[in-house]
């Protein structure tokens, strides 16, 4: 048995760090929403033509009436550029790509989607009670499979912080590399939740298990235990989700690429909170509670 | 006699083997086999020839009465499309008649997209609040401005009247038509009707509109300026009828007859319904994807797909040993298995489906993991080898169990299957939920049944030291 436990206050620093650096990240820069949120229009065409600049682009294309252009983005090694507008129509797209033509050969319309403003402001409310009844869910779930509140709360700390690390990194990947936040990754970040405790479940039936043989074990040890009897099942499962997840998204296409990083990230945090943050959390909430009794 | 059957192993490898097998062929896709080989003198020299389409076959059970093609039925951001939301303006629609309206307007707007020829078509309505909508998912159209513009437009069909600046002169030819403030939004509905009156004309069908309280003013004036002139009805531009007024009518209630066939007058009645939508709509969201797009995309995620299975079957291998090749082995039945019911289900295949399908084959070995984790402990506890593998399975199950349980309770939120509208839906973000859940269920088979069963038939005689 290896003494995990020992170092615990080392865990505990690590996960703060990364909890503030998200939460400052949150804070400082926040996170880009998407047109599924802020409403507006979204044009990706593909434009063989040498002398094409993302600035003549984005000059066409607000010299039409009532067209607003926020940013034109070369997507990488493609021809494909994204342009984002103010909600637009399906008239107002074919006058920006009749004058994309003028002016290019090749002009070919890969992809165009437009929201209006009043659809992302009901999609945010709809993301958020989405994502509370999850929690509330996996909270009386979590709640009822252990009958011991300390198990419950234990597993979620341990679930919000995977959430808030995950967050925290797509407002880095936001500010650096103009990452957005759409549906997919609420998706992700839904997905991550029941990861989280999916690992945490499977740490906290060990030791639910050793107690129930014989109840006045030291907890420590019968954590200690758990997490060793526990840890190489979590780092191979992971293993196996994490060598799929990095496989779709490095060769994966573009369109699921940062979902796959998405779910990654949060595989990754939800393996190492369950053996690292949530362990830690129950032995402390343990300790605590023999001492009050 | 039964639970006798499926207490040996070999019984249901025997099951196994038979639904991998029918499974690989539901995945099979249409492929022509050719072969032409000319054996060796040595082998007599002869000729083989061989040459038959396998793959790519259909369901045709109860005398026909289930027919379908198996191929995977691909969501718009792989097949190309476009995707609408639309709006309903019930502003001035009374609140009973609100759930009506939305229906009949999506009658006619499925109406509209079958005459624009559109096989791939799905037309649904869906309330948040106050708010009616309709979602139009066209697959395969990328003329969008053309199918959207017959589609959203409130009034295509048209009654006009002859202009009197150019009176026909020849009875033969059509007059001049000039439009009316009459349109498709004054019409209620067409109905075939059949003529009851004199005896000569006595059963044919008739055609018989009736008019909102509006249109009915409308249709008053028109008919008593023109009366024994004709009436156009234009729908896109196209006449469709030009029947002279015999009379004007007062009520909304005009009857054409002439010499229709049944199947001429139910075409007509089906285009002035579909001329009409019962109230304007406007488009909230609008989604086109190019045909390249989608198919570049699966493309890559299927070589991601295959070399990540590859890895992780290298991972199981390297690591668990013997125990790991029987746990590869459970996993091409568990993507043959999948596969097969994404067809027969059948799934519509989204580019997120198709992560989660990736996804779902990374979490299909977990319950291997955790079992041959408990087995490795067993057999450190001194157990003998028969009752650690039995025990692996045994105590790992309530683990396996309960962590899946919390996946499959997102799935469902994700999923929203009883489409609440409090809860986003959305078609990709559905496909990740379907194929991880039924990744969930498959791998609970595969990982845990078939594992335990080939295990016991092929593991017997391995030392212990190994594992």
């Amino acid at each position: 048995m290896i003494d995990f436990m020992k170092f615990k206050s080392t865990y505990f620093f690590i996960s703060s760090v990364l909890v503030l650096t998200a939460l400052a990240s949150i804070f400082v820069w926040g996170l880009k929403p998407a047109i599924d949120f802020t409403g507006g229009a979204l044009i990706e065409v593909s434009i063989s033509d040498e002398n094409v600049s993302s600035d003549d682009l984005s000059q066409y294309a607000t010299n039409i009436e009532s067209v607003d252009v926020s940013s034109v983005q070369k997507i990488q090694d493609t021809n494909n550029y994204v342009l984002r507008t103010n909600t637009i129509d399906e008239n107002k797209k074919a006058e920006i790509l009749s004058e994309f033509k003028n002016n290019y050969s090749n002009v070919v319309e890969v992809r165009f989607e437009t929201v209006g403003p009043t659809l992302g402001r009901e999609l945010l409310i709809k993301t958020g009670v989405a994502i509370f009844l999850a929690s509330i869910l996996i909270l009386f779930y979590v709640a009822r499979q252990f009958k011991d509140r300390i198990y419950g709360v234990s597993a979620i700390l341990a679930m919000f912080h995977d959430t808030l690390i995950l967050i925290g990194a797509f407002a880095i990947f936001g500010h650096f590399y103009e990452v957005e936040v759409d549906t997919l990754f609420v998706t992700a970040v839904l997905t991550t939740l029941s990861f989280s405790v999916h690992d945490t479940i499977v740490v906290f039936d060990r030791v639910r298990e050793s107690l129930h043989d014989r109840p006045n074990l030291n907890p420590y040890d019968v954590i200690n235990k758990a997490v060793t009897e526990t840890l190489s099942r979590s780092i191979n499962n992971s293993m196996t989700i994490i060598f799929m997840l990095t496989a779709l998204s490095l060769l994966g296409g573009v369109t699921i690429r940062w979902f796959s990083v998405a779910l990654l990230i949060g595989t990754v945090i939800g393996t190492y909170s369950s053996t690292f943050t949530a362990a830690p959390l129950l032995l402390i909430l343990m300790r605590r509670r023999r001492q009050n009794s | 006699m039964i639970s006798n059957f499926f207490k040996k192993p070999k019984n249901v490898l025997m099951i196994v083997l038979f639904i991998s097998v029918f499974a690989g062929m539901i995945d099979l896709p249409k492929t022509p086999i050719n072969i032409d080989y000319k054996l060796p003198e040595f082998l007599g020299g002869k000729n083989i020839k061989y040459s038959n389409i396998i793959g790519g076959y259909n369901i045709y059970a109860f005398n026909g009465r289930v027919q379908r093609n198996l191929e995977i039925k691909k969501g718009l951001d792989i097949a190309g499309g476009v995707s609408v939301l639309m709006e309903a303006d019930m502003s001035q629609v009374s609140a009973t008649d609100k759930a009506t309206a939305l229906d009949s307007l999506k009658n006619v707007i499925e109406r509209r997209v079958n005459l624009l020829g559109i096989s791939e078509a799905t037309v649904q309505t869906s309330r948040f609040g106050e708010n009616y909508r309709i979602i139009v998912e066209l697959a395969g159209v990328f003329d969008t401005g053309k199918a959207l513009d017959t589609i959203g437009q409130v009034a295509q069909l048209e009654f006009r009247i002859e202009d009197p600046e150019n009176p026909s002169t020849d009875i033969n030819f059509l007059p001049q038509f000039i439009p009316t403030d009459l349109n498709g939004a004054d019409l209620l509905r067409a109905t075939i009707g059949f003529n009851q009156g004199d005896t000569v004309s006595n059963n044919e069908p008739q055609i018989e509109l009736q008019f909102n309280s509006e249109g009915t003013k409308k249709f008053k004036e028109i008919t008593e300026a023109n009366l024994n002139k004709r009436v156009a009805i234009y729908l896109d531009d196209n006449i469709l009828i030009a029947p002279v007024v015999q009379s004007a009518i007062l009520d909304g209630k005009a009857v054409i007859s002439g010499q229709f066939t049944l199947e001429d007058a139910k075409l007509l009645v089906t285009q002035l319904n579909a001329g009409a939508l019962p109230v304007p709509v406007k488009i909230l969201e609008q989604r086109t994807v190019g045909p390249t797009l989608g198919q570049e995309s699966v493309q890559k995620s299927i070589y991601a797909g295959g070399v990540g299975l590859l890895l992780v079957m290298a991972f199981m291998i390297l690591y668990y040993g013997r125990l790991g090749i029987l746990a590869s082995i459970a996993l091409i039945i568990y993507g043959l298995i999948t596969l097969a019911l994404y067809k027969i289900i059948p799934v519509v295949l989204t580019l997120p489906g198709l992560a989660g399908f990736i996804l779902s084959i990374g979490m299909a070995v977990d319950a291997n993991i955790l079992i041959f984790e408990r087995i490795k402990e067993e057999l450190r506890a001194g157990r003998p080898v028969g009752i650690a593998l039995e025990n692996g399975f045994g105590r790992s199950w309530d683990s396996i169990r309960d962590a899946n349980l919390a996946t499959i309770m997102t799935a469902f939120i994700l999923f929203n299957p009883f489409d609440w509208p409090f809860l986003p839906t959305s078609g990709p973000v559905r496909g990740f939920a379907l194929t991880l859940a039924l990744g969930i269920f498959i791998s609970l088979f595969t990982g845990v049944i078939i594992t335990r069963n080939l295990i016991r038939v092929f593991y017997k005689k391995v030392k212990v030291k190994n594992i």
